[in-house]
Formats: structure tokens, sequence, C-alpha cells
């Protein structure tokens, strides 16, 4: 579609280029090549009565190590769609950016405000070119003139719509508070402690997914983005500041020597301004 | 020495379809589950995908391979009939399906059966399964939990049937595999395609013919 890529039109076909680097790069490193920071996530979307809430958690590991205790993942496409991401983090941030871009851009050229099917139909077109070589699993959520949506985009490109979903490593435990507690037509107090439940127990469940939650709510009437709806009650205490103040060393003797500086040699040089 | 294709890993559709041909209407039926290995991906997929007015297709295989290539055959096949000024044939959807899977066949794992209902020859089914084989068969099976039902289909298939009993077999057909395949579950899609339109109907997991033999 020429109008949502700007720069050129993408290639026919599948691009393998980095995937062909990549495996004749596997056997050059002595050392482990270092792997790829994933979200290993819990995130959740349902629809409610007036809108789409979305929830994500804060954790985002390397391996065994949280490399980021704060990492926010509902990810902003445009003012009335938001999107979760789940799998490699680089390839949620910068998959969800692109398509922003682009909506935007799409925006501007045709005076329409975005549609949620059509993010979708990008990111499915997009993500089944590279036939799975880029790991963003994402929820999309948001509302439009044609109602309430919400979607799943698997890394293959396969894409699904239900009133409530679950992705990320997490997903088995949100997904059974999600199958238990949805109705049609919830109430936006019920919507958020559905998906903040769901959520939290990814969060206890899941060794990839934990700190704090995130939640998004989306209606015709504005986003309301709450970072963080819910801190985790396991947080060390650090003092993160490690100036000390003045007088925390005594002062014995004070001797003042003023500077003198002479001008040696003085230029001008005129900026060209034209 | 043997070689046996790894089928590429990815959301699988591995279900029962089975349209059946019939004079002048098509019932088409699916089970719906999508599967990831272990995990249900969706309890309620609809792998009835309309292609055209009076002509939809099955899926079964990889998700995301199967919902490109129907999107890509829907929209060659949309722009074949306004070029045409005329609905288009069920052959027509049926060959560009088996174009794009035979000439990708490496690359796909998509099986596909096309059916609707057209003015020349009413109402047909074609096979497309993996590889990009192209076949027109009065009766046809896919997915995973089809060897469960040849036997049933072969048995129970009479030319001429009403168009209820076609839709009573269909049903009775994928609930039989669904009991037996543990890739098929969920709910029971059935959609009856005839000149008059496309009347599409929904059988829940309790409303399920009940077959258990223990």
């Amino acid at each position: 579609m020429a109008l949502s890529n700007v720069l050129h039109a993408p290639a026919a076909g599948f691009n393998f280029d980095h995937a062909a680097r990549n495996a004749e790069l596997e056997g050059l490193f002595d050392a482990q090549i270092p792997k790829p920071v994933k979200t290993g996530t819990t995130i959740a979307g349902v629809v409610f009565k007036d809108g789409v809430v979305l929830g994500a958690d804060t954790r985002a590991t390397s391996s065994e190590v949280v490399a980021d205790k704060m990492c926010s993942k509902i990810h902003y496409i445009a003012p009335n769609i938001y999107c979760c991401g789940a799998g490699t983090a680089a390839d949620t941030e910068k998959t969800t950016e692109l398509l922003s871009s682009n909506l935007t851009i799409f925006s501007l050229n045709s005076g329409r405000n975005p549609r949620v099917v059509m993010a979708v139909n990008i990111l499915q077109e997009m993500l089944y070119r590279y036939h799975g070589q880029i790991g963003a699993s994402l929820i999309l959520g948001g509302v439009d003139c044609t109602g309430n949506h919400l979607y799943t985009v698997g890394p293959y490109g396969s894409v699904n719509t239900m009133p409530y979903l679950a992705m990320g490593s997490g997903d088995l435990a949100a997904l059974g508070i999600l199958e238990d507690g949805y109705k049609p037509d919830l109430e936006l107090d019920k919507a958020k402690e559905l998906v903040r439940a769901a959520i939290h127990a990814g969060v206890m469940n899941d060794l990839a997914s934990g700190n704090n939650i995130d939640i998004c709510v989306l209606t015709r009437g504005g986003v309301d983005h709450i970072r963080p709806y819910q801190v985790s009650q396991y947080k060390d205490k650090r003092k993160t500041k490690y100036k000390y103040g003045a007088g925390t060393t005594a002062v014995l003797t004070e001797k003042v020597v003023p500077v003198k500086l002479e001008v040696v040699e003085e230029t001008v040089q005129r900026m060209d301004t034209a | 020495m043997e070689q046996t294709r790894v089928p590429p890993p990815g959301k699988r559709l591995k279900r029962v379809v089975s349209p059946v041909s019939l004079y002048p209407s098509k019932p088409l039926c699916l089970s719906d589950r999508l599967s990831l290995r272990a995990y249900i991906a969706n309890r309620v997929t609809d792998k009835l995908t309309p292609i055209h007015d009076r002509i939809f297709c099955c899926r079964s295989g990889s998700a995301a391979d199967t919902q490109a290539i129907a999107d890509v055959v829907t929209y060659q096949l949309g722009f074949h009939s306004i070029e045409l000024d005329e609905p288009p044939l069920v052959e027509t959807a049926a060959n560009l399906f088996r174009a794009s899977c035979y000439r990708y066949r490496e690359e796909l794992t998509a099986g596909i059966l096309v059916a609707g209902w057209d003015r020349r020859k009413g109402g047909q089914v074609y096979c497309v399964p993996i590889g990009g084989m192209l076949v027109r068969q009065p009766v046809s099976v896919g997915g995973s939990g089809s060897s469960y039902i040849y036997g049933f289909m072969d048995s129970n298939y009479k030319p001429n049937m009403t168009k209820d009993q076609c839709l009573e077999l269909t049903a009775a057909a994928v609930s039989l595999a669904m009991e037996r395949d543990g890739s098929s579950g969920g709910v029971v899609r059935l959609a009856s395609i005839s000149k008059d339109g496309v009347e599409r109907r929904v059988i829940l997991g309790n409303q399920l013919p009940k077959y258990s033999t223990h």
C-alpha cells in the first residue's frame, strides 16, 4: 500500500539477508554471542463497554539477569491506538515505532484518523515478510470510528482477534484469570481490575515477568496511560544519591589565593551568516 | 535415504475441514483450534475465510501462511471480478490459490479447500493441498484430523443429498474428528453457500453431537 510505506515500497518475497549473516557469524565467536534482550513478558488486553484496557509488566530480561526493571512495554502507535509488545525488546520497540511513523504520515497525507485494522494489516504484512526473523508478539488495542478493537499479531504474521488476549511468557497464567473473569460489556473499574489481576498472575508465576504493572485505558474520550498502576511490593531500599552534604568533612584550615590572569592575545573572527 | 521435511515452527492450524459438494448449495464445515505445539493460541478461530461473495476457503496448516495467501487471493480475485464486471468463478479462485501454493511450495505450509457457488457449474469444491496440487472433488476433507474421517465420509456421502443432510453430515464428520485429533477442537463452524447467498452457523462445544465408545 503506497501511502503507508514512506521511504520505498518493500521488495517482494522474503528477505533473509541478516539470517544468512547471523548463521555465518555463529561459528566465529569463541565466547557466547550476547543474547538479545527479551521482554519475557506478560501482556494482556480486554475489550470493555467503552473501550479497551491494555496491561503489561515492566521487567526486561537478558537471560537470567533483569536488564530493565521499569521497561515500558505499552507503546504509542496513534492517539487512539496503543500496542503491547512481547518477545525481543529491540524488535517490538522498532516495529512499533515504524508503524507509528507510517500511520502518522498516512494521517497527514489522507486527513483521516488511523484505524486499528489498518495498523494490524501493516504489522501482519511486515512480520510475514520477515518470516519470523523479527521476534515480536504484539497486542494492539484501540478505539476508532468503527468501534473498540483488540488484535494480536504473532512473529510469523498470524492475526487473531478476541475480546480478551494475553501474550508473552506469562500468557498462560494471565489467560487463566481472563478466561475465568471475562464477561462481555464490563465496566471500566472491573476491566482494569481484571487486567491488573491477569498481569499480576503472570508476575507471580513467571520468572521472566515482574516488577511493576502498567495499564493503558483507551476510550473515545482519550487515553489514560498509567505507569505504574501497581508497584511491586518487593523493592530494595537503595539511596541513589551518593553526594555528601556540606559539612560531612571537617574543614581545618582555609587559604584563598587569587590567580592573576593576563590577556595575552585577542583575535576576532567574523562568522559568516549569509 | 529418506528425507523428511521438517515443518517450520509457527502457529499451526491443525484441523478438519470438509466441504461437501451438493447441488445447489455447499455446506462448509470447520472445527476451530489454533495450536502452537502444545498451546492453543485461539480456541475459537474462524478458519472459514470469505474470498468473495459466494466463494469461501477452509484453511489448514500454518496460520500465518494461510492468512497471507487468503489475503493475496482475495485481492487478486476482487480485482479480476471488477475487471470482468462479473462474479468470479470458483475454479478461478481455486487456480489463484494453486498458483501461490505451488510457486512458493518450498516456503509454505498450507492446505486449502476452496468452495463456492457460481452460475456456470453451480456448487463446487476444489482441494489445494500442501505442494500445490489442484483437484475438483464432490467431497473433500483436510487438516490433521482428516485422517480419522476419510472412511466416514466415503461411506456416508451420497450424491444429491439435501442441504440439511449435508450440513448434518459435515457437522458429524468434524465432531468425530475433533473427538480423536488433539489438534482439533473448540467449536464447529458451518457455512452453506448457494445461489441465494451464504448462511453461516456455529455449533458450540456443548451442542456438538456426542459420540463416545468409552
